[in-house]
């Protein structure tokens, strides 16, 4: 890569998740080992066959002022508050409004919405409709009004990619900085799952862990006795910003954002590619991008859902695109999973470690599975070394999609 | 209708204090919708959505636009 390139820094947190509701409540949660998954209160538990989840810690409704809350969905509630976190985090930046762009993606979008209106619809008939339902079912939405809110317009966008959105998201705002598009870009995923449907849904695609007498200790990647995913909500944002933008206005940079690696695995909607080949691609490419080596790169948060194929695989593409020697942890083991939200909270996750040089412990890790070589963290958080290093933050999602994001210590 | 015109104005208070923050007792029979409480047309929709709920009526579109004052709304519900 080009020695003039435009490098890009991260410059501001925010996160809503089910273990905290901002980056701060969230880490040391992580870091105190603490799951963010409980059993289902609502009366449509007994409908599904999964009865727990990892709901938001705070309301979002709660935190926002009400005429405000009722318009959003609640995807767009929880980006909204984790957007408005990380751009006070930054300094609440003095940009252009034509060189600020948003980047922030669900893998689903308004389903909750979506859904309530039809019953709505149905019952009652159209015209007891909110004037706002298309706006809040529409999967660019949160990143439409975060726009609106912060007066973005070098381009607002949502990529759509599952579960791998999140992180596609950070890696396409990377891109617009890097090409000249913007100077700061608020990038990040959110997602408000938790519905019946979807649980129902995940249940039959036979994803879903359903050890029901234990929430706490269902989401296990990794473990010998896992049994799929475990699913959360919640909302992670990021401020990314080209370097010279941040250092003129003396911002507190936390890590480079480095480079990013896109493939797809053109093998099954929903399966794994056994060899993982698409998975080796994306952070091969991820690395070259960034201009590292295999050496430099000392941590990996993995995508790791708990699930019996996806979790071995991914360990060893990374031994094999990496090596055997980064820590390796997955942070969902205590908040769930949160489909298009994973890659938002991950690449914050990814942050802390690098800012921090620690590594939050992967929870409910009895006995690792066999087949991996990597340097799994579990039982205690493990330090990262000082001096020039990197972390990736994978995610993939249903389609094939593969994101690998190269984060460098500041 | 057994409310009072005070019920519904009380009524008529919460439910733009909900849609749109401003303070209930702003919303007095005197204020213009768009000029005083600076609601917009899609503000006006779910008001009126609301308060079809509420009071047990249909504000049909073509009778919304006419409705530009507290006092209109209150006539309209009452009639």
């Amino acid at each position: 890569m080009s020695a003039n390139r435009v490098r890009v820094v991260v410059t501001g947190l925010g996160a809503t998740t089910p273990v905290g509701g901002d980056v701060t409540s969230t880490w040391a949660a992580l870091l105190a080992g603490q799951s963010g998954v409980k059993a289902i209160t609502e009366d449509w538990v007994d409908t599904v066959p999964v009865k727990f989840a990892g709901t938001a810690a705070v309301d979002p409704a709660e935190v926002l002022p009400r005429p405000e809350a009722r318009r959003l969905d609640r995807s767009e509630q929880l980006a909204m508050v984790a957007a408005r976190e990380a751009w006070q985090d930054a300094g609440a930046p003095d940009v252009a409004p034509e060189r600020l762009g948003v980047v922030v993606s669900s893998g689903i979008g308004g389903i909750n919405t979506t859904l309530a209106a039809y019953d709505t619809y149905k019952e009652r008939g159209w015209n007891r409709l909110s004037p706002f339902t298309v706006p809040m079912l529409m999967p660019n939405g949160p990143a439409a009004w975060i726009g609106l809110d912060l007066g973005a317009q070098a381009g607002v966008h949502a990529t759509v990619s599952a579960c791998a959105s999140g992180a596609e998201a950070v890696g396409y705002a990377l891109d617009m900085i890097r090409a000249g598009r913007a100077d700061v870009v608020v990038a990040g995923g959110t997602e408000a799952a938790i519905h019946p449907l979807n649980m129902a849904a995940f249940a039959a695609a036979r994803a879903m862990s359903t050890r029901n007498d234990d929430p706490a200790g269902a989401s296990r990647p990794w473990d010998r006795d896992r049994d799929g995913f475990v699913l959360g909500e919640g909302a992670g944002i990021i401020v990314l910003e080209s370097e010279e933008h941040a250092r003129a206005r003396g911002a507190r940079v936390y890590a480079y954002a480095s480079g990013v690696g896109f493939s797809a695995d053109s093998h099954h909607i929903t399966q794994p590619e056994p060899e993982g080949r698409g998975v080796i691609m994306a952070m091969t490419q991820a690395l070259t991008d960034a201009d590292v080596t295999g050496v430099d790169v000392k941590h990996v948060n993995a995508h790791a859902t708990s699930t019996p194929a996806g979790d071995v695989i991914e360990v060893q593409a990374v031994a094999k695109a990496i090596g055997t020697h980064p820590l390796v942890t997955s942070t969902k083991s205590m908040t769930g999973h949160l489909l298009g939200g994973a890659g938002g909270i991950e690449s914050i996750f990814t942050i802390k470690a690098l800012h921090e040089r620690l590594v939050p412990a992967t929870i409910n890790l009895d006995n690792p599975d066999e087949g991996i070589e990597v340097d799994l963290v579990f039982g205690e958080n493990r330090r990262l070394p000082g001096g020039d290093i990197a972390a990736v933050n994978n995610s993939f999602g249903f389609g094939g999609h593969n994101v690998a994001v190269v984060f460098k210590g500041a | 209708m057994a409310a009072t015109e005070q019920d519904i104005l009380e009524g008529l208070g919460k439910i733009i204090n909900e849609i749109t923050g401003i303070p209930a007792g702003e919303v007095t029979p005197d204020k213009s919708f768009v000029d005083d409480l600076d609601i917009d047309s899609l503000s006006m929709v779910e008001i009126a959505v609301a308060a079809q709920d509420e009071f047990g009526v249909e504000i049909p579109d073509d009778q919304l636009k006419n409705l530009k004052t507290v006092k209109d709304v209150l006539n309209f519900i009452q009639n």
